[in-house]
Order: structure tokens, then C-alpha cells, then sequence
């Protein structure tokens, strides 16, 4: 299948494994990216936090720029996913303000592309059996707890994320991969997000109760699909609380024996190596 | 003239706040709730009761993580989210400000990034930050590292049609 890519600012910074890792998978599983032409900034929790209008209009360029190509448009990063199904949410839903939306942006919007995040286009297009069936190494001895967050599930009427109180489809993935997936109580709770750099404090708090959760689900590493998530849970944390921390897609091409798939691991700040050397699985 | 319940449902376009009966499933799941100076429950009942610099003012408003959970298990549907999101808005354009005056300010820092170059560069929007909350030591031992894992690119791409970009902040001014 062939998909429009919006990466956002995070895949090209801090959260660059991500795309990395999002790029090698999709070659493997048979998905063809094109990145949307000339994308901006989708305005994430800044914008809406201080002008509705804007945090709509940034979102809507953006959609707008997708629909030229007329293709299901794959947003990896769980915060732009939000801000795009919320604006495609208000536009459809409201018509004056489409108006005022289009005014500000200098184009029409139609509305005629699906917005999806990568967990939802490998689990239902590609399949659970599909992605099995081309494990080349099984990733035994990783225990792993899938952390949603908030931004790929909350509100669920906007996002339309199955099961999103108890959402199974990481889950069901690591699984495929030969992962022993633990059950824990934390999937869809927040890490803080953007108070990471403004209240600091709090996030620590936030982020040492996920990581003792973690281990007392008997994890030895956490699974996440956000880059957000994956700042803070991977450098917040306090001294001795740290885990490994995975984008899905990092362990889905490790396991697919994806050529070079051990690079991306090189720039997490809590360096996952060790933990996976000691398996045996790079 | 308008109550101040009336202008924040009239904001939030949705359920109204009197649907609220307390059942405080909002608070209970608020990972924020503990730092927070009202619940946000309580938010709700303030603005009932017409306490418009109370809660303009507060600290809570600020530390709503819009997570969104709130909105998700709110037996009426009342959209805490957007009402927080709302009353930032509202203390922003009367000029009351952020009582967390720093997440204000990282807002501001973020939104001028876009500005600048329609994509977020994530060193440049920290130097912008750290010069307008004075907040200049925190995390600065994190940075060699992140550099040299290539996490913090100084040179990132930017939109090439900056226009439109800009045209949506000039453009929302005068909406």
C-alpha cells in the first residue's frame, strides 16, 4: 500500500529514531511513504493551550497539503496524530468554522483523507499473521509493557482507537515478534508531556510511578508510539527507576532482521544495548 | 451582560458546565490533579459561582496536561479538556496571564518557532525559552549528551513556503 508520511518536528530531532525506525519497517512490510510536500508544524499542545483558531488553522495547512495527494495519510507521532483528527473533528463537524479555517489558511479543506496512526495501519492492513510470519528473530527473554499514552486514544469519539481504556494492539504486535508482552495497569495513563521542560518536577513524579509499574509487571523494558512519551520516559526518570525504552517500530525491524536495525538504539539517552546483548538479540 | 458561565459555554460550544453533578470521576482519574490548586471538579463549581479571577488566576488551568482523560470517563460528556483550554485562552486575552508563568512562556517559545520557521528546532526553541523564564540551569547537563547523539540538530529543515505560515498568525489576529 502506498500512504502520505507526515513526520513532524520531533522525527527529525529527539525523536528521530522514530522515523528512522517507522522508514526501515514500512520498506519491509510493504508500505510506500511520500512525505507530505512542504508540511509545517501541527501546533501540538502550545497552540491549543493559548488560541483555538491557530491550533486549528496549523493543522488544517497541513491537511490540507496531504489531500493533494489523495492517500491515507500515516502520522506517526501520537501528538500530531491528536491535533489532526481533533481539527478534521471540528472542521467536519462545524461549518462556519471550516469557513473561518479556510479563510485563515488560503485554501479549501474536503476531508476526504483517512488520518492514521502507524499502529492502526500495521495491525489492520498488513495483520498480526502477516507481521508473524516474516519474523526472522524472535525477541525471547524481552519483557516487554505497552505504553499507549494519551494522545493516540484521548478523546476517543476524535481519535477512534479501538479499545482505548484497554487498548490491545502494541500488545498483540510485540507478541507476533516473540515478545512476552505483561499485563499492567498504566497502558493509557500520561507521562507528563509537554510539562516536561516548563514543570519539571511533576513529570519526575509522573514517570517514576510508570517505571515502578513497569517492573512490578515484571517488565525488563517498555514499548511506546509516541515521541513525547518517549523524552520523558526515557530521561526523566530518577536514578535507579530507568528501563530500556522502544519505539514498537525499533523492535518490530529488529525482529524482521532489517539491516542496520541496532542503529537507531545508539541514540537513546538510557542506552537499551546492554539489555538486548545480554539476550542474545543483536 | 453575559456570567461568566455563560461566556466559558458559549466558548466551549459543547455540553454545558451545569451538567457537571460532581460525581468527581474527572478528578479521581487527573494525573495532574495532586499538584493542582482546585480540582477540576471544583474549576466547574467555581465558575458556576461567577469566581471569575479565582480561577483565571489559578495554577490549575496551567497544569491541565490535556490528557484528556477527563472528557473520556465524564458520565455527561463535559468537555474538561476544552474548558481548561478555553479558560487559558480567556486569562491570556484579559490580560490576567499564567499563574505558572514558565509553561506560558514555553507556549510562547514553541508558537515563535513555528513562526520562525514553520517547524519546530528544538535547540532554538530552548534558547528562547531559557531567555524568557530566566530559567537558564535546568537540563543544561542533559544537552552534551543529546548533542552528541545527534538528538539536537542546529540546522533542521525548515518550511520552504513560510508565507502561508505566517499568514494563519497574522490572519488569526484579526478574527
Amino acid at each position: 500500500m502506498k500512504v502520505s508520511y507526515y513526520p513532524g518536528c520531533s522525527l527529525h530531532a529527539t525523536g528521530k529514531e522514530y522515523d528512522e525506525s517507522m522508514k526501515a519497517v514500512s520498506r519491509a512490510l510493504g508500505i510506500e511513504l511520500k512525505e507530505v510536500e512542504d508540511w509545517s508544524c501541527c501546533g501540538a499542545s502550545s497552540a491549543h493551550s493559548t488560541n483555538f483558531d491557530l491550533s486549528i488553522a496549523l493543522s488544517a495547512r497541513n491537511l490540507i497539503a496531504a489531500e493533494k495527494d489523495a492517500m491515507d495519510v500515516m502520522v506517526p507521532c501520537a501528538a500530531c496524530f491528536n491535533r489532526f483528527k481533533m481539527a478534521e473533528h471540528h472542521l467536519k463537524g462545524d461549518k462556519s468554522l471550516k469557513t473561518k479555517i479556510e479563510g485563515v489558511v488560503g485554501a479549501k479543506y474536503q476531508g476526504g483523507i483517512a488520518i492514521r496512526n502507524p499502529i492502526d495501519i500495521i495491525y489492520n492492513e498488513i495483520g498480526i499473521d502477516a507481521l508473524a510470519a516474516k519474523v526472522k528473530k524472535q525477541l525471547t527473554g524481552l519483557k516487554t509493557v505497552s505504553y499507549y499514552g494519551c494522545l493516540l486514544l484521548r478523546p476517543p469519539e476524535v481519535c477512534e482507537f479501538e479499545d482505548y481504556e484497554n487498548p490491545f494492539m502494541l500488545d498483540k504486535m510485540m507478541g507476533a515478534l516473540g515478545a512476552d508482552v505483561k499485563n499492567w495497569s498504566y497502558k493509557t495513563d500520561c507521562c507528563g508531556g509537554s510539562l516536561s521542560i516548563s514543570k519539571t518536577k511533576i513529570v519526575v513524579n509522573m514517570v517514576d510511578k510508570l517505571m515502578k509499574a513497569a517492573r512490578e509487571a515484571g517488565a525488563n523494558c517498555v514499548v511506546t508510539a509516541c515521541p513525547l512519551c518517549m523524552a520523558n520516559l526515557d530521561m526523566r526518570p530518577s536514578k535507579g527507576l530507568k528501563l530500556p525504552i522502544f519505539y514498537f517500530t525499533e523492535l518490530i525491524s529488529l525482529a524482521l532482521g532489517v539491516e542496520g536495525a541496532p542503529e537507531t538504539l545508539k541514540s537513546h539517552m538510557f542506552d537499551p544495548r546492554p539489555l538486548l546483548s545480554e539476550l542474545k538479540l543483536i | 451582560m453575559e456570567t461568566f458561565l455563560e461566556e466559558v459555554n458559549k466558548r466551549i460550544d459543547g455540553v454545558p458546565l451545569q451538567s457537571c453533578y460532581h460525581c468527581r470521576k474527572c478528578t479521581a482519574g487527573c494525573p495532574a490533579a495532586p499538584y493542582m490548586e482546585y480540582n477540576p471538579n471544583k474549576v466547574i463549581k467555581m465558575i458556576q459561582n461567577g469566581e471569575r479571577e479565582k480561577v483565571l488566576n489559578s495554577s490549575t488551568i496551567w497544569l491541565c496536561l490535556s490528557c484528556e482523560t477527563c472528557i473520556t470517563r465524564c458520565p455527561n460528556k463535559v468537555d474538561i479538556a476544552r474548558m481548561m483550554d478555553v479558560l487559558r485562552q480567556m486569562a491570556i486575552e484579559s490580560g490576567i496571564g499564567a499563574k505558572e508563568k514558565n509553561v506560558l512562556k514555553f507556549h510562547e517559545a514553541f508558537l515563535a518557532g513555528i513562526r520562525r520557521g514553520g517547524r519546530i528546532n528544538e535547540p532554538m526553541m530552548m534558547a528562547e525559552y531559557k531567555l524568557k523564564s530566566l530559567d537558564l540551569f535546568s537540563d543544561v547537563l542533559l544537552a552534551p549528551g543529546m548533542f552528541l547523539k545527534g538528538k539536537l540538530a542546529l540546522l533542521s529543515p525548515r518550511t520552504k513556503d513560510m508565507k502561508s505560515v505566517k499568514d494563519i498568525f497574522e490572519k488569526k489576529r484579526q478574527l
